[in-house]
Formats: structure tokens, C-alpha cells, sequence
């Protein structure tokens, strides 16, 4: 007989202090909305049109002319500032080599005839026989279908450009950003210095850092490549930083307790169990460097994306498409071969396996000679190295999505325009009214007050200090103009999330079907669909509110059906047992358990949607996004256009800081304010 | 695991690679194709030329004559690369581009890449005119004939006006790289108008393309010589004319865009290289009808390059000019 | 104690910041927890410990959850860095340890077994056990031949190349007690080991745990919230209360003459006949019993006096270093077993 002690302790009270009473919370909180809003009606009735703050586009403050010298300063210092010549040159030479390596092998080289050292065929093996060792035989046979069907569509050349500047810009994010997760992951300071600035490049917006970094770096690979390690770092250094934070203290503590040192805990023990999770962090990062390569486009780099910009250019949807869809194929088969890998990665996962060990490597080795072979052969035989011309199944495509496209345009125009008319007019334009017309100052303490009835008094700082920015940055119009398009926007996501979320999460069918097509939707570069949508739109914000609600929907739809699929069996089966109808089930246990999903879903949705704000101002969204990008092509708008990318970030943080207050206790799986994937 | 499978598990592989790997470099030792083929055109002294090519059908016109006659004529190795107008500029400087083949203005990038860093020269006119202004669609010419007069356009204005204007009457921006007066305008004629930004090039063409199709009203910014009026011939509406300064301050303007002489610029480098690809394009220049049967042809559905070999092939003195 | 192992003495961990005053500070190390916690904020989980433990004995730690005992046996190696006092292994402060000096205490003196394992789940069990002899450096024939032994020594031969997932809890203990084994240390720490496992298997660790000390007379201290376990295992006993000492001594003290009634609460359900020895019932010698009575020694548990007693017609005599002390009879026995006789 044993006589556990634990069994005869009461259970310990928690610390009273940290309830505190609900009502009284709600009361203030009641009172701060309910002040706000009339504040905001009465100041938007009697001082309507009054201190808007209202700046012109082609019109500049002090400051946007004080940045444009950023520009002249940078083409004057080039030459001879040390600055350049001894590190940002030679950083740019060194990615240059590394870049032209990878284009030379896999796209072409700068010699003869400009074929790849390896053409086709080895290209092919290799790359199948790579995603073989680092995954399995079914990853090896997607990557290889989809780099034939590269071939087919006429555009092999072009994606491996394309690969050939992510693999190097996955390179170089993975050279730094490992090692800084690392450090991250080790030292609480690092962390938590390191994480607002990850926070800050995640939501600036690329084009915003393209143009300086074209001044810098000039344009060409190596700025695409430097552009592409900005945008791709934070996702493998949160990862690794969190992989290795993660590492049960019981784990570590047991190590330390046999005398490691620094280095020996980091090899022995932390490496190996944060494995996994950094090969997580490589797999997204793969995919956002995958996801610029249109916009790294816009400074001469080689690629898909240079068809995707062609084909937007001259309006060719077709062609678009085509280019888009090798985007997407390449971003699933990187997608699952990285996936395959983190398995792999697993610990202890090298047990599970159907083959020993050693059959795989005696097959590897002799798969390996395969390839040299086809290496070989695609050195020395033009049918090997340059794809078929006559394979061609690119101008198929290109006809018959052109011609669906056309037909759409055509039949469903008038739909479209009065759908469209009819949100712009009903929705948009009061909203958008509600918050240029307004008095500036008005707007900012009713923005606040809200801020402090959603979170307490430091969210409120943190909205006062954002809103201060903004103003700062001469740019309050504009941003208000954003922000009623992000605000509509959003609202849809969480509208289609929830529909489709429930939908999935109760159906595995639903799930199944819609799965592939949120992918899509995620990869698809913007740029291919625009066209169509001027189409079927116009240019006008709402044509751009679509492209946002496209890009940002397919996250909010995964996180709520995720979390609705998460909610314990034993729950729905005490509410069906109870005699709930689908709808109470849906309205009265599912949505409510899904809160925080629900929250993060509302949270990754703005945060997308901001994501597009740029490429919105392509078609017609105006406001922050149309500076970005007229700073990106006019040196005169050089400054404003940084103005612009601050303030869409200052919005950034405020929206999100606001989100994240508005559900209480939060779900923070992931870090604030960054797109996920899902 | 026994040592001797170890071993074996540990060598196998290597001993593969290294079997391998020396087939390989058997194999490298022997001409590629790529070197193969290239020992040919090897005894050209032409090199590589890299052609920005900027977005419009008539800067491709140029860019294709020019790269077909280059590539056949010269035997170089032409690059063409798709860039916005100011970053092409910039790839002056990089090495990135060596050519623009049709640059309209641009005093101040002028200044910068060619006065101040001095990495590109101008290679003088192509011999074709370009106009900016606003434009409407053909079919409201029709309907109503005194719109292309700009007093008359606030009669208008309630046509034009969109969900985007509020209220007023819209004209539509298009790429935010071009010049635009458009603002200063609006405001220095005292029209009841609002200038709404379509944000890209393809937005305003797709709005116009529409607009045309489905006979709805919209006033816009344009230009000639654009592939876009072979498809749509747009027509111009009249603002005040130009005379010489009118636009020198950009608050003040309220006259009509200058007629632009296009011209051709080229890398510094490139031009003191000798290269007969840089001769060439100092010396190509051509009227704006030459231009537009290439354009036309290429908005037809011709690939650029079949284009120019029908042009080329059909002017073979004046081609025959351009390489003395 | 002669010649102690470990010495503990005027040792404190106070959790929260500013911690580091409240040892020195009279009028605050004087505090409850509560009004401690209440009035700084923070949490004094060991507080003014002193103690030995001899070379080779078994000395456990026991108390409720919560009382410290992790801390406390933690501090031991600095895995939680005391506030204040002096830890002395082998006569040297652990306290004043530099971190080469602390690191090679923690790899050849003391070695510790958790309650949740802590295994590394990428490595199997030889290089688990193997672990801390490669962290000293030790080359890997060496140490796999010296992991070999211990693995064996715990009963898992043939399970060497098997990943800790795949092996049942008790196991995975025997490859923490490996682990800890196969540096060949002084001591060995353990912190609730078999709370995490069901109680047959949990009889088999202990089980063994008594064979390994027989064999190898490892010094151990042994912390536990499981009574039986520790009186089973433990020469000597302490008993903690938010986070300080109430009682240490012999589990045979503990349940014969509990300090308070915290500890007479404590020990209330144990069977006193199996912990209690004769000694505590020994009754002075009545007029009637004859003298070649039955003698017992009084070091004799209860539970194991049961036939002599019940087999002899009269009551036993109880006899201490030669001496007659006294007598039992079967009611004493009858009222131990019923749980009636008063406390000691
Ligand atoms: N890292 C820490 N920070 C703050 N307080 C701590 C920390 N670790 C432990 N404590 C507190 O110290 C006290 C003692 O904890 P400890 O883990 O030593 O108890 P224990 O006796 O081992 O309990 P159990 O039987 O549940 O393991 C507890 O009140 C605990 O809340
Ligand atoms: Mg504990």
C-alpha cells in the first residue's frame, strides 16, 4: 500500500488578485465606445471637410523633400563612400557570384549559346534525385512531373531562373537567419530586440524597400536576391528562435545537470530537437522568397515573374496565367519537398521507415549515377539540354484562358459593375467619408479612446503613438483611405472565413475540395489576376479590395476551419446528445469554442490584407499603396513613397496591437503581425 | 549494426560519387553543346547587348527591330529585359541594361545618369513624335461631337463621374511613372473634375478597352505613339496649347503637354566599347508610320521578332544605312 | 556526523526579484509565505536549510507539493542557483564553484534522475546513457563499452539501439538511472523518479534502486512525496514544509514521534506495524512474566514480532544492547495494527 500525499492536498487557491470584477470593465468600456462614436458622428456632421489633413498626389511635405535627398545621396556616395566600397559592394558582388552560379547552372550561362551547364534533363534528375534524399520517392516523382510540365508550358527557362534565385536567396536567408534564430532562441535580450524589427519587415511593404534597394544594390539579381532575404528571413528566424525555446525544460535541465557547456547543449541538444521546426521555418521561408519573385521582377530580375509583368503589361491574361500556374506548381512542389524533409526530420522518424537505411543509400548512390548521366547527356546532346520546342501544350493554355477570360468580361460585365457600384456607393464611399471628412484630431482621440476600451491604457499609447506617426509623416488622408479599404476588406475575409471555415471544419468532403484551391489562391501571384478583375471591375478600389480579399481569405478560412476541427469530439458529442439542431451546434458550441481562432483568423486577414495594399494601388485602390508605388517608379516621389511604407506599417501595428486586444486573452501561437502560412 | 556494415553503409555512397563524379569530369573535358555550338558565332566581335524593354507596343517595335538586325546582321547576343522606365535608367549604372531604345523626356534622369554620373549618353532621336494628353473613347466622339474641346468638358463632368470621383467628373491617371500635370490642371482650368489614380498602365488600357466595348463614358490620360490606339483609336481632347515654358512651374501649369522628340539612350559604356550593336543604335532612327505597321503587326498577334523580319526584310536599304 | 558528504547549511531560494535581500533581512525572513508573498512578492521555496547527508547513505526529501523539495534538491548542483548559504560537497562550497569548477562537479560527483526522465528522444538508449560521458569527452569506444555495462547493470540489455518512445515509463527510468549511473559519480539526485509510473512498476525501480545501493553504496538523495517509498528507501528522513525543515530523522522517529501534528497528519495512514519498531511499545516487564520469556531485539519491526508474539503463551521481552528494556504482549501488538495506541 502506498500513501500518496499529493491525493490528500486541497487543491490551492489561486492568488485572488489577478480576477478582477467583469462588470465593472464592461461598464468603462461600454462608456468609451458608446463616447467615441457619438463624438465621432457629431464631429463628422458639424466640422464635416474641416483639418483632413487632404495632401495631393503629386504634392510633397518637408519631410518627403528631406527623404528624396536620401536618393541623390545614395547616387553621389556610391562610388566612393567606404560604407559602399567596402561592404554593400562587395555584399553585392558576393551574391552576384552565387546567383549566377545557380542561374548558370539551371537557367543558362553567359557563354556560347547561353545554354545552362546543366540543361533539362540533369536539371530534372537532379532535382528529383534531391527531393528524393531529402524527402521520399512521391515528393521525387511531383518534382520531377512538375518541372516537365515547366517544359510543356513552353516557359522551362524562365522557372528555372525562378528557382534558381529562390534557391539562392533561400541561401543567404538561411546563412544569416539561422544562426540569428539561434541567438534568438538562446538570449531573451536578442529576442526581444530582434522581434519588433521582424515584426517591422514583415509588414513593410515590399516595394517600399525595392526602390532603395535598387539605389543601393542597383537593379538585377543580386538587389531581387538581397529584396527576397528581407522578405523571406523572419519566418525560419522566429522558427528556429521558438524551435529552440521550445525544448522542454525537463529536457535541458537533464542535460545541464551532466555538465554541458554552451556549445555542447546547443550541438547535443538543442539543434537536434529544434530540427524539425527550423526545417518548418526553411519550408516558409521557401515559399515567401518563392512569392516575390513577380515583384522582384520589377528590378530585372530573370524569371517567371518577368512573363507575369510582360503578360500584365500588354493585358495578356492568358499568358498570365500560364506563367502563374508554373508559379504555383513550383511553389507545391518546394512546398511538399520542404515538408517531406521537416518529416524526415522528426526525431526518431529514421525508425518508422519500410526500406533499412542501407538499401536507401545503395539506392540513392545508384539513382545518383543516374543522374550524372542525364547530367551528362543534357551537356552534350541539344535534345537533353533546350526543352522540345514542339512538347507545347503554353499556347493551349494561353488560348483558352484568354478566351474564358474574354467571355467573362464580356457576359458578366454589366453584373460585376453594378455589384460593384453597388458596394462602392452602399459601403465604401460613406465609410471612406466617415473617416477623410472627419477632423483629423477628432478621428485620432476616437481612434484612441476605442484602442482604450479594447485593451487599457497602454494600448491606447500604443495607437496614440502610431496615429502621431502617421501625422508626422503628412500622410493622414491617404492612410484614412487605406484604412476604410483594409477595414471593408477584412470584414469580408471574416465573413467568407466563417462561411467556408465552419463549412470545412464540419465536412472532411468540404475540407478535401477547398484545400488545393485556398493554396491556389495563397500562391497565385496577384499580378495574374488582376487583369481579368480590370476587366470585370475597373479601376477602382473596389477591383483592389477583391485582389485583397482573394489573397487574404484563404488564411482566415484555414485558421477558423482549423479551429473548428479542433474542438473536442466529446464536446460536439455532449451538444448533439443534448438534441442541439446543426445551427445551435454551429452559433451556440462551435463558433463560440473557435473564438480564438476566430481572433487570430480576423488578426492574419488584416495583416494580409495590408499585405496588398501595394499591388491594390496597381489597380485603382489609391491612397498609402499608390504612393509606394509612385514613389518605386518616380525619383521626385522617391520620399513620399517612404513616407507612404511607414505609415502602411504604423497602420500595420496599429491594427494588429487593436485585433489582438479585441479578443480577450488572445490565441498568440504566432507572432504579432506577420502573414502566416497555413 | 556490425563495423562492416557501417563501413559499407559509409562508403557505398562515396564510392558511387566518386565513380560518378569522374565520369563527369570525363565528360566536361569534351565540348558541351553549349560551347560547341558557340565555337561558331565566336567570331563575331559583337558580344552581348542588353535591351531594356519598357512597356508600351512601340517601345517594342523599336526594341524588336533593333535586337532582330543586332542579332542577325551583327551576330550579338541580345538580352531584352522587362523594366519600368526609371529603372531602366538605373540600370545604366549596373551593367543591368546597355540600351533604351525610346525615352520620352525625362529631364531630371537625364540630368542624373547622363550630366551628373555620367554613365550614359544620349544617342540621338528616333525619329518619332509622342504625344500626352486626355483622351476619350471613339464612340462618345460620335455622340458627342464638341467634347473634344476642353471648355466644354464641364458640361460633361456628370457623365464622367464615377464612385471614385466623388461626384465630380473623373479623368484617369494611368502609370504613376509617367509625367503627369494632371492634378495642376484640373485645378488651374477650374474644372469639375477630379483626378483618380488608376495606379498601372494595364488598368488604364483594361478602362479604356472597356469603355469602348461597352459605350461607357471615361476621360483619361494617354499618349501616341501606344499600340493601344491601333486597337482603340482614342481621340484627343484639346487642352490650352503649348508654348515654350508654359509648364515650367508644375503648381501653375495650365497648358497642354510639349510634343516629345523620342530619343535613344545608351550605357556609357557600352557606347565607348566599340560595339558595333552601340554604332547601330546611334544610328537607328525611323518615322512613326514605320513604327506603327511593326506595332500594328505585333498587336495583330505576330511574335516581335516575325514583325521586324518583315519590316527588315522589306526596307533593306534603309537598314543597310543604319549599319555603315 | 563524522565524515558528511554533503553538508547544507543556512540555505535559501527566494524566487522573485529583489530576492536576494530577504535572507539578511530579520524582519522579513521571519515572514509566513503567504504574508512574504504578499508583502515582496516573492517566494522563498527553501528556506534556512541545514542539513548532512553521510557517505553512501539514502537520504530522502520528503513533502507536500510545493514545499520545495525540487528547489532544494536542485540547488544542490546550482541547477537553480541558491540565494544565500553554503552547500559543501567533499568540503568545498558548491557556492563558490567557478563554472569550469561547477561543471566538473555536476559531471563526475553528482548526477541527477528526474521525475519526467529527461531523455534526449533523437538519440537511443546507448547514446542517452552514453550522453554524459560524451559531454566529458570521452571517446566513443570507451564510452559505449562503459554504457554497455550500466545497461546491463539496469536491466535493458538488448534494447541499446531502441529510441526512448519506444520503451514503456519504467524503462525510460532505467535509462535515466543509467544515464546518471554511468558517470560513475558520488551521488546520485533524484527527484520524484518513479512518481510518473504506475505502482508495480514503481516497486520494481525502488526494488532496484536498493540493489544498485547495495551494490555500487552510492550516496543518494532521494526526494519524494510517496511515504512508503521513502521509508522503504531512506536511512534517514526530512520532512518539508513550505520550504523548511519540520522533522528530520529515521522513518522509524518520524512515525514513533512525529514533531507536530503536520507530520503525526503526515504519517497518520502509514502501517505503523511495518515502520514501527518494538521500541515503541515496549511496556515495563510485568510481575508474572517468566524470565526465559521470548526475547526480542527492540531494533525488530512490528509486523516481523507478529509469530514470536502470538506464538508464546506469555508476553516477549524486548531487549536493547544486552539489556532487558521491557515487554510486549499481543494487546500492545493487537492495538498498533488497529491503530489505537496513543502517540508516542
Ligand atoms: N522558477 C520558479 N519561479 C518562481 N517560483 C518557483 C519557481 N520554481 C518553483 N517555484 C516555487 O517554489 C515553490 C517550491 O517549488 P518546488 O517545485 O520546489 O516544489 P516541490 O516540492 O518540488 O513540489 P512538487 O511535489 O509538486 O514537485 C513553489 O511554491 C513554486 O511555486
Ligand atoms: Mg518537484
Amino acid at each position: 500500500m502506498s500513501t500518496l500525499i499529493r491525493e490528500r492536498v486541497p487543491v490551492r487557491n489561486t492568488p485572488p488578485a489577478a480576477v478582477r470584477p467583469q462588470r465593472r470593465r464592461l461598464g468603462r468600456r461600454t462608456i468609451l465606445l458608446g463616447g467615441a462614436a457619438v463624438a465621432w458622428l457629431l464631429g463628422f456632421i458639424f466640422l464635416h471637410g474641416t483639418a483632413t489633413l487632404n495632401l495631393p498626389a503629386s504634392e510633397l511635405t518637408d519631410l518627403h523633400r528631406t527623404l528624396n535627398q536620401v536618393n541623390a545621396w545614395v547616387a553621389d556616395n556610391r562610388a566612393d563612400n567606404p560604407v559602399f566600397q567596402y561592404l554593400l559592394t562587395p555584399l553585392r558582388s558576393a551574391v552576384d557570384v552565387v546567383a549566377n552560379l545557380f542561374t548558370g547552372i539551371f537557367a543558362a550561362s553567359t557563354t556560347g549559346l547561353r545554354l545552362p551547364e546543366i540543361g533539362w534533363l540533369g536539371t530534372v534528375a537532379l532535382l528529383g534525385w534531391i527531393a528524393w534524399a531529402a524527402g521520399n520517392i512521391r515528393v521525387a516523382l511531383l518534382t520531377v512531373a512538375v518541372f516537365i510540365f515547366f517544359g510543356l508550358q513552353g516557359l522551362f527557362v524562365d522557372a528555372a531562373y525562378s528557382f534558381a534565385l529562390v534557391l539562392t536567396a533561400v541561401l543567404f536567408t538561411l546563412l544569416t537567419g539561422i544562426p540569428l534564430g539561434i541567438l534568438a532562441g538562446i538570449s531573451a535580450r536578442v529576442s526581444k530586440v530582434i522581434t519588433p524589427v521582424l515584426d517591422f519587415m514583415q509588414i513593410l511593404p515590399t516595394f517600399v524597400y525595392l526602390a532603395p534597394l535598387a539605389l543601393i544594390f542597383l537593379i538585377g539579381p543580386a538587389s531581387a536576391v538581397i529584396a527576397t532575404v528581407i522578405y523571406a528571413a523572419p519566418p525560419v528566424i522566429r522558427l528556429t528562435a521558438h524551435g529552440i525555446r521550445g525544448i522542454p525544460a525537463d529536457t535541458r535541465e537533464a542535460s545541464d545537470s551532466l555538465g554541458t557547456t554552451g556549445v555542447q547543449r546547443l550541438i547535443t541538444l538543442q539543434l537536434p530537437l529544434a530540427r524539425r521546426t527550423i526545417v518548418m521555418g526553411i519550408n516558409q521561408t521557401t515559399m515567401a522568397a518563392l512569392s516575390m519573385v513577380t515583384i522582384a521582377a520589377l528590378i530585372a530580375a530573370p524569371g517567371l515573374g518577368q512573363v507575369v509583368v510582360r503578360a500584365l503589361q500588354s493585358l495578356d491574361v492568358g499568358t498570365a496565367v500560364n506563367a502563374g500556374l508554373s508559379i504555383v506548381l513550383l511553389a507545391i512542389a518546394l512546398d511538399r519537398v520542404t515538408t517531406a524533409a521537416s518529416r524526415r526530420a522528426e526525431p526518431g522518424a529514421a525508425r518508422n521507415r519500410r526500406i533499412s537505411r542501407r538499401t536507401r543509400y545503395i539506392l540513392l548512390g545508384a539513382g545518383f549515377v543516374v543522374v550524372l548521366a542525364a547530367i551528362q547527356l543534357s551537356r552534350t546532346m541539344l535534345w537533353a539540354a533546350v526543352f522540345p520546342k514542339d512538347l507545347n501544350i503554353g499556347p493551349g493554355i494561353v488560348d483558352g484562358v484568354t478566351a474564358a477570360s474574354q467571355w467573362l468580361q464580356t457576359n458578366l460585365f454589366f453584373l460585376t459593375v453594378s455589384l460593384r457600384e453597388g458596394v462602392t456607393n452602399g459601403v465604401l464611399n460613406p465609410f471612406q467619408s466617415l473617416l477623410t471628412d472627419t477632423p483629423f484630431y477628432l478621428l485620432a482621440l476616437v481612434i484612441i479612446a476605442v484602442a482604450c476600451a479594447l485593451g487599457r491604457w497602454q494600448l491606447g499609447l500604443v495607437a496614440a503613438a502610431c496615429l502621431a506617426v502617421i501625422i508626422c509623416l503628412g500622410l493622414w488622408s491617404d492612410a484614412m483611405v487605406t484604412l476604410a479599404g483594409t477595414l471593408v476588406a477584412t470584414s469580408v475575409v471574416m465573413i467568407l472565413g466563417v462561411i467556408f471555415g465552419v463549412a470545412m471544419g464540419r465536412s472532411n468532403r468540404v475540407d478535401q475540395i477547398m484545400r488545393p484551391l485556398l493554396d491556389a489562391g495563397q500562391t497565385m501571384p496577384a499580378f495574374v489576376y488582376l487583369v481579368p478583375f480590370l476587366g470585370l471591375f475597373g479601376a477602382t478600389r473596389f477591383t483592389a479590395i477583391v485582389a485583397g480579399i482573394i489573397y487574404a481569405a484563404p488564411v482566415a478560412i484555414k485558421i477558423t476551419a482549423d479551429g473548428i476541427a479542433a474542438i473536442s469530439p466529446t464536446v460536439m458529442e455532449a451538444a448533439v446528445s443534448a438534441g442541439s439542431t446543426p445551427w445551435q451546434i454551429i452559433t451556440k458550441v462551435q463558433l463560440p469554442m473557435a473564438r480564438k481562432s476566430l481572433a487570430l483568423a480576423a488578426n492574419q486577414g488584416l495583416i494580409y490584407v495590408l499585405a496588398m495594399v501595394v499591388v491594390g494601388a496597381l489597380v485603382g485602390a489609391g491612397g498609402l499603396g499608390y504612393d509606394v508605388v509612385a514613389g518605386f517608379v518616380q525619383s521626385s516621389l522617391f520620399g513620399k513613397g517612404l513616407a507612404a511604407g511607414l505609415a502602411i506599417v504604423f497602420l500595420g501595428i496599429l491594427l494588429d496591437r487593436m485585433t489582438q486586444a479585441a479578443a480577450v486573452r488572445p490565441a498568440r501561437k504566432t507572432a504579432p503581425g506577420k502573414p502566416v502560412r497555413h | 549494426m556490425s563495423r562492416t556494415s557501417q563501413l559499407l553503409k559509409r562508403t557505398l555512397p562515396a564510392l558511387a560519387g566518386t565513380a560518378a563524379a569522374a565520369l563527369m569530369l570525363a565528360g566536361c573535358g569534351g565540348a558541351t553543346v553549349n560551347q560547341a555550338v558557340a565555337g561558331n558565332g565566336s567570331a563575331t566581335p559583337c558580344g552581348s547587348v542588353n535591351v531594356a524593354l519598357n512597356a508600351w507596343v512601340g517601345y517594342t517595335a523599336d526594341a524588336a527591330v533593333y535586337s532582330y538586325v543586332a542579332q542577325n546582321k551583327l551576330g550579338c547576343t541580345v538580352t531584352q529585359k522587362e523594366l519600368s522606365e526609371q529603372i531602366s535608367w538605373q540600370g545604366f549604372g549596373s551593367g543591368e541594361v546597355d540600351v533604351i531604345m525610346e525615352n520620352w523626356g525625362h529631364a531630371d534622369l537625364a540630368k542624373q545618369y547622363i550630366t551628373d554620373q555620367k554613365v550614359a549618353v544620349d544617342a540621338g532621336p528616333t525619329g518619332n513624335e509622342g504625344h500626352i494628353g486626355w483622351y476619350v473613347p471613339p464612340w462618345m466622339v460620335q455622340k458627342y461631337p464638341d467634347i473634344l474641346d476642353y471648355k466644354n468638358l464641364d458640361k460633361y463632368a456628370s457623365l464622367f463621374a464615377t464612385s471614385e470621383s466623388s461626384g465630380k467628373g473623373q479623368v484617369l491617371d494611368g502609370d504613376p511613372a509617367f509625367v503627369t500635370n494632371d492634378e495642376a490642371l484640373v485645378k488651374n482650368l477650374g474644372l469639375n473634375y477630379k483626378v483618380v489614380f488608376s495606379g498601372s498602365e494595364a488598368a488604364l488600357i483594361q478602362s479604356f478597352r472597356t469603355a469602348e466595348k461597352n459605350k461607357t463614358p471615361l476621360l483619361g490620360y494617354f499618349y501616341e505613339p501606344q499600340w493601344f490606339l491601333s486597337e482603340v483609336p482614342l481621340k484627343k481632347v484639346s487642352l490650352p496649347p503649348y508654348t515654350p515654358g508654359c509648364d515650367s512651374d508644375p503648381e501653375k501649369v495650365a497648358c497642354d503637354y510639349p510634343d516629345y522628340k523620342l530619343n535613344k539612350i545608351i550605357s556609357k559604356k557600352f557606347a565607348d566599347s566599340g560595339s558595333p550593336a552601340a554604332k547601330l543604335a546611334k544610328a537607328f532612327t525611323w518615322t512613326n508610320a514605320d513604327q506603327n505597321s511593326v506595332a500594328t503587326d505585333i498587336q495583330g498577334g505576330m511574335k516581335p521578332e516575325a514583325a521586324a523580319k518583315k519590316w527588315v526584310d522589306a526596307h533593306p536599304d534603309q537598314v543597310a544605312a543604319w549599319l555603315k | 556526523m563524522s565524515n558528511p558528504d554533503i553538508s547544507v547549511r543556512n540555505l535559501w531560494k527566494v524566487f522573485g526579484p529583489g530576492g536576494e535581500k530577504i535572507p539578511k533581512d530579520a524582519s522579513l525572513s521571519a515572514l509566513s509565505a503567504a504574508e512574504l508573498l504578499a508583502r515582496t512578492g516573492c517566494n522563498a521555496a527553501v528556506r534556512d536549510m541545514n542539513f548532512d547527508v553521510g557517505k553512501g547513505e539514502v537520504f530522502v526529501v520528503m513533502g507536500l507539493s510545493g514545499s520545495g523539495k525540487s528547489t532544494l534538491i536542485r540547488c544542490l548542483t546550482r541547477l537553480i542557483e541558491p540565494t544565500s548559504g553554503r552547500v559543501l560537497v567533499d568540503g568545498k562550497d558548491v557556492l563558490e564553484a567557478g563554472t569550469g569548477e561547477l561543471r566538473e562537479l555536476r559531471r563526475r560527483k553528482m548526477s541527477m534522475v528526474f521525475q519526467h526522465f529527461g531523455l534526449l528522444p533523437h538519440r537511443t538508449v546507448l547514446d542517452n546513457v552514453s550522453y554524459g560521458l560524451q559531454i566529458r569527452g570521452a571517446g566513443k569506444a570507451q564510452r559505449y563499452a562503459k554504457s554497455r555495462e550500466i545497461i546491463e547493470l539496469v536491466g535493458l540489455k538488448g534494447y541499446e539501439q531502441h529510441f526512448p518512445d519506444q520503451l514503456s515509463g519504467g524503462m525510460q527510468q532505467r535509462v535515466g538511472l543509467g544515464r546518471a549511473l554511468a558517470g560513475d559519480p558520488d551521488t546520485i539526485l533524484f527527484d520524484e523518479p518513479f512518481s510518473a509510473l504506475d505502482p508495480l512498476i514503481r516497486r520494481d525501480m525502488q526494488a532496484e534502486v536498493i540493489r544498485l545501493h547495495k551494490e555500487m553504496g552510492k550516496t543518494m538523495v532521494f526526494v519524494t512525496h510517496d511515504l512508503s517509498e521513502a521509508l522503504k528507501l531512506g536511512d534517514r528522513i526530512l520532512i518539508m514544509r513550505n520550504g523548511e525543515m519540520v522533522q528530520c530523522g529515521t522513518g522509524d522517529d518520524l512515525v514513533g514521534s512525529p514533531a507536530d501534528q503536520y507530520i503525526a497528519d503526515f504519517v497518520s495512514e502509514v502501517p505503523r506495524a511495518d515502520v514501527l519498531t518494538l521500541k515503541w511499545i515496549t511496556g515495563p516487564v510485568a510481575f508474572g512474566t517468566p524470565a526465559d520469556a521470548p526475547v526480542l531485539a527492540a531494533g525488530t519491526v512490528i509486523r516481523d514480532a507478529i509469530p514470536a508474539v502470538m506464538n508464546s503463551s506469555c508476553p516477549v521481552l524486548v531487549e536493547d544492547a544486552g539489556r532487558i528494556t521491557g515487554q510486549i504482549d499481543r494487546d500492545s501488538i493487537l492495538s498498533v495494527i488497529l491503530g489505537t495506541e496513543a502517540a508516542a
